[in-house]
């Protein structure tokens, strides 16, 4: 892999009140960051399994970003007080199962904190970009049958070219 | 399945970073994907119309819209899903402007974003499932916090309505800042004298239950259906008894022992005390710190003197449940403590002007009750210290507020009303005195305010002095005010018999602690926050709890009152209904696969886990599950992380939906 046009690709498990608000304050302020992050959407930090954090690495995400309320300001009272237990215990064990530190990466981002959110991405990025790709896990198969392309330039090509020619409106 | 794409444009909010027509084409090529489009707006009614009609031609049996965040606009499309015949959980949303357009300038990278964002939502909405809204019932009773000039029109407004109100004021008696306000500008009319007969009102109004000198402990719940648990503080005073004569309080031999909060700690009052002669309910309070009875076990001077054996020394805290629908906050404010030092308290004080160390520098409010007909002198202006009257007085504004560097930077908005009207009061009472008035700037937005300000310097020949005060320091009985007049640009000095300190407004004591339990955001002074700062300045970010008065913001009574009615008539609306939809995100038990250790209910936030005996065909209980009530289910999905036999799932975001996001990152 070329290591100079080499992009990381970032997952990251936002709750939907604090950190997708915030990101939403982001654009809404304009502020640029890299677009290597993408946000898969949970109700409350609570929520995230570290089983999600396992399955994108296994999926080919080279660095995941976990975040919600601070602490106190949870929507759901306590959620994150919960998340932020388990991630700590899962974060001890990320050398343990091969994956190193950091490439799981904290940050509590609350919905009008949209500075910050852009600043959090941009290092995240940076961050990963520095510790290279994440092929450890690239090899697992998974049960999923979701199959794209692993170049990024291949996945823009359909899937399914028999469909392509339908009429666009 | 049927999958249609829709990508929005948004004029070119979307489509100067993202190539639109592109990834309508990518996305025509995923499996599934029936029809793929793009359009110009997407929100529009021509947009909506598309997405209809598609919905109809190619038999579509779900949407993916790639547009703006689902926040702004989920709602608009899953209602044009709906009335196209597609259940509103079948439409999912890939937020292509806030997340994509909008924050990256490379129109490659932004449109490979796009197309992923748009994969992502296409796995996920193969696996949605269709969700039917929940009812709920809603149980038509207001809780109001707070008994003062806002708590109480909320109260008066709710329950003339006809819906039932629980008040809870924290003090013995509602009827808050305003009933130590001596007069209220622009008008000059008297405090008491209009809010009085508001406070008998509650007092008499069938559908209000007042509850003084207790707090909330405990919210639990949802909007509809809270369940608010009231500390009534021991009065050590049995109500029902009580008569109100007032005995026990002439008879108390401890006078001066503690300081009387509602004079701003300018008089003594006894042991056992109202607040003011007013105070409704006219029920007295025994201050177990300074009784004697508390002390020795002596004394029961009050209980001899009492002729309806109304005294019980045994009296307990006890705790109180109230069902209601709605919350509507109204906690107020207090005024910035200055002589707080910066050790204690996140804003740094004003060492400088001498508050605490000089017995008439003294605040705002303490004027007030100096100005007061009720007040500790009877309304004539005289100096703490010494009792005489001061022949000049200056008022400092902006003490706190739009001081970055004291720790506010907001404005407190009624100071400058309120210095003018104390300067002109002062000036009618004391036709010799001179009063000054040190300012930043004058605000004097409001009907009828420029005219006030105006009237206090020309007729009343108030002299404002704009610049800063840097030190006061005492010399031979007068306070030297040091500061600067930047018109004149030259120092002034000030020999003033007493000092005025308009000090900032700042959130009451308690309020974020009370945010945390009702699940409210607040900012970083400590004042809620309303759900749009424009739109929705009345509600707050959780649904059925609605904010009124100064807790919000710094306001005047005017703004007060015109909020404590917007937030009442808010809850009204919400008591329209007998039922109320919920967003069907809940939390579901697969029970054939639980194994019944019950961590869930460990974890829940609302204890909507419940324990659910399983049965065989002859009735015997073979194994306890986990069982979730809907009802109160709030759908963090906490409880679906925790679950070690991943038997709960969270409608709307299940495991299965976030793998495939995942997968398709």
């Amino acid at each position: 892999m070329d290591k100079q046009n080499w992009e990381p690709k970032i997952a990251a498990f936002v709750c939907n009140w604090c950190t997708y608000t915030g990101a939403d304050l982001a654009g809404t302020s304009r502020l640029k960051y890299p677009a290597n992050c993408k946000l898969i959407r949970v109700m409350c930090s609570g929520s995230i399994d570290p089983v999600f954090i396992l399955k994108a690495f296994e999926r080919g995400a080279d660095g995941v970003l976990v975040s919600g309320c601070h602490p106190n300001d949870c929507h759901y009272n306590a959620g994150n007080f919960h998340a932020r237990r388990r991630w700590d215990f899962f974060h001890e064990l990320m050398d343990f199962i091969g994956i190193e530190k950091g490439r799981l990466q904290f940050s509590w981002i609350s919905a009008s904190e949209g500075k910050k959110f852009a600043d959090v991405i941009t290092k995240v990025t940076e961050d990963i970009k520095a510790m290279g790709p994440f092929t450890a896990y690239k090899k697992m198969n998974s049960e999923f049958t979701i199959d794209f392309p692993e170049e990024p330039f291949e996945i823009l090509k359909p899937v399914f070219q028999e469909n392509s020619d339908k009429e666009t409106v | 399945m049927k999958i249609g794409v829709f990508i929005c444009h948004c004029g070119e909010n979307i489509s100067s970073t993202v190539d639109c027509p592109r990834v309508a084409d990518v996305c025509r090529g995923y499996s599934g994907v029936e029809y793929s489009v793009d359009y110009k707006y997407m929100c529009s009614d021509p947009g909506q119309n598309l997405i209809k009609n598609a919905i109809h031609k190619y038999d579509l049996d779900a949407i993916v819209v790639g547009s703006c965040s689902p926040h702004m606009h989920e709602r608009t499309f899953r209602n044009a899903a709906v009335s196209a015949g597609i259940n509103p959980f079948m439409v999912e949303i890939a937020n292509l402007r806030e997340h994509c357009s909008w924050v990256h300038d490379d129109i490659e990278a932004s449109s490979r974003k796009a197309i992923e964002l748009m994969r992502m939502a296409i796995e996920k909405v193969k696996r949605d499932k269709p969700l039917t809204k929940i009812k709920v019932p809603v149980t038509k009773r207001v809780l109001v916090i707070g008994g003062g000039i806002a708590g109480i029109q909320a109260a008066l407004d709710t329950a003339n309505a006809g819906y039932e109100v629980v008040l809870v004021e924290k003090e013995p008696s509602i009827g808050g800042h305003m009933s130590q306000l001596s007069e209220t500008f622009p008008t000059l009319d008297c405090s008491q004298c209009i809010l009085t007969p508001r406070m008998v009102e509650v007092h008499q109004h069938p559908k209000i239950k007042l509850m003084t000198y207790s707090e909330v402990e405990r919210v639990e719940g949802f909007i509809g259906n809270f369940k608010v648990t009231i500390k009534k503080k021991a009065r050590h005073i049995n109500e029902d008894k009580c008569s109100g004569c007032g005995m026990c309080i002439t008879k108390c031999p401890i006078k001066k022992k503690a300081y009387n909060s509602f004079e701003e700690d300018l008089a003594f009052r006894p042991a056992v005390y109202v607040p003011f002669p007013q105070a409704i309910p006219n029920i007295p309070v025994i201050d177990e710190t300074v009784c004697t009875y508390y002390k020795t076990g002596k004394c029961g001077m009050c209980l001899k003197v009492c002729d309806r054996e109304a005294i019980d020394f045994a009296q307990k805290d006890t705790m109180h449940v109230a069902d209601v629908g709605a919350i509507i906050v109204a906690t107020g404010f207090k005024l910035y403590n200055i002589e707080k030092k910066s050790g204690d308290s996140k804003y740094k004080g004003y060492g400088e002007y001498g508050y605490g160390k000089y017995r008439d520098v003294i605040d705002g409010l303490q004027f007030e009750r100096i100005a007061s007909a009720s007040g500790p002198t009877s309304g004539e202006i005289k100096r703490p210290s010494d009792g005489r009257v001061p022949k000049k007085i200056a008022f400092i504004q902006c003490v706190g507020s739009r001081d970055d560097s004291k720790g506010i930077s907001y404005c407190s908005k009624i100071c400058c009303m309120y210095t003018a009207k104390q300067a002109m009061l002062y000036r009618h009472k004391v036709h010799d005195g001179e009063a000054y008035i040190f300012y930043m700037d004058i605000r004097a937005g409001g009907k009828m305010y420029e005219e006030f300000v105006r009237r206090a310097i020309e007729e009343d020949k108030v002299k404002y002095i704009r610049g800063r005060v840097s030190r006061i320091y005492e010399e031979d009985g007068k306070y030297i005010v040091k500061g600067e007049d930047t018109l004149a640009g030259m120092p002034v000095e000030i020999d003033a018999d007493m000092v005025v300190l308009a000090t900032a407004m700042i959130p009451q004591d308690g309020a974020e602690s009370l945010a945390r339990t009702i699940g409210i955001p607040y900012d970083k002074y400590g004042f809620f926050n309303e759900a749009h700062p424009k739109l929705r300045p009345v509600e707050s970010t959780t649904a059925g709890v609605f904010l009124a008065g100064a807790c919000q913001s710094p306001k005047d009574i005017p703004e007060s009152v015109s909020m404590a009615s917007a937030a009442a008539s808010k809850a009204i609306i919400l008591f329209a209904n007998d039922t109320l939809e919920r967003e069907p995100v809940v939390a579901k038990v697969n029970e054939d696969i639980c194994a019944g250790c019950f961590y869930c209910m460990k974890v829940c936030p609302y204890g909507a886990v419940e324990v659910k005996d399983v049965k065989d065909m002859n009735g015997i209980v073979y194994k306890e599950v986990a069982y979730i009530n809907q009802g109160v289910c709030q759908g963090c999905g906490t409880c679906t992380a925790t679950c070690l036999s991943k038997s709960i799932e969270l409608a709307g975001f299940n495991n299965e939906e976030i793998f495939a996001e995942i997968a398709a990152l």
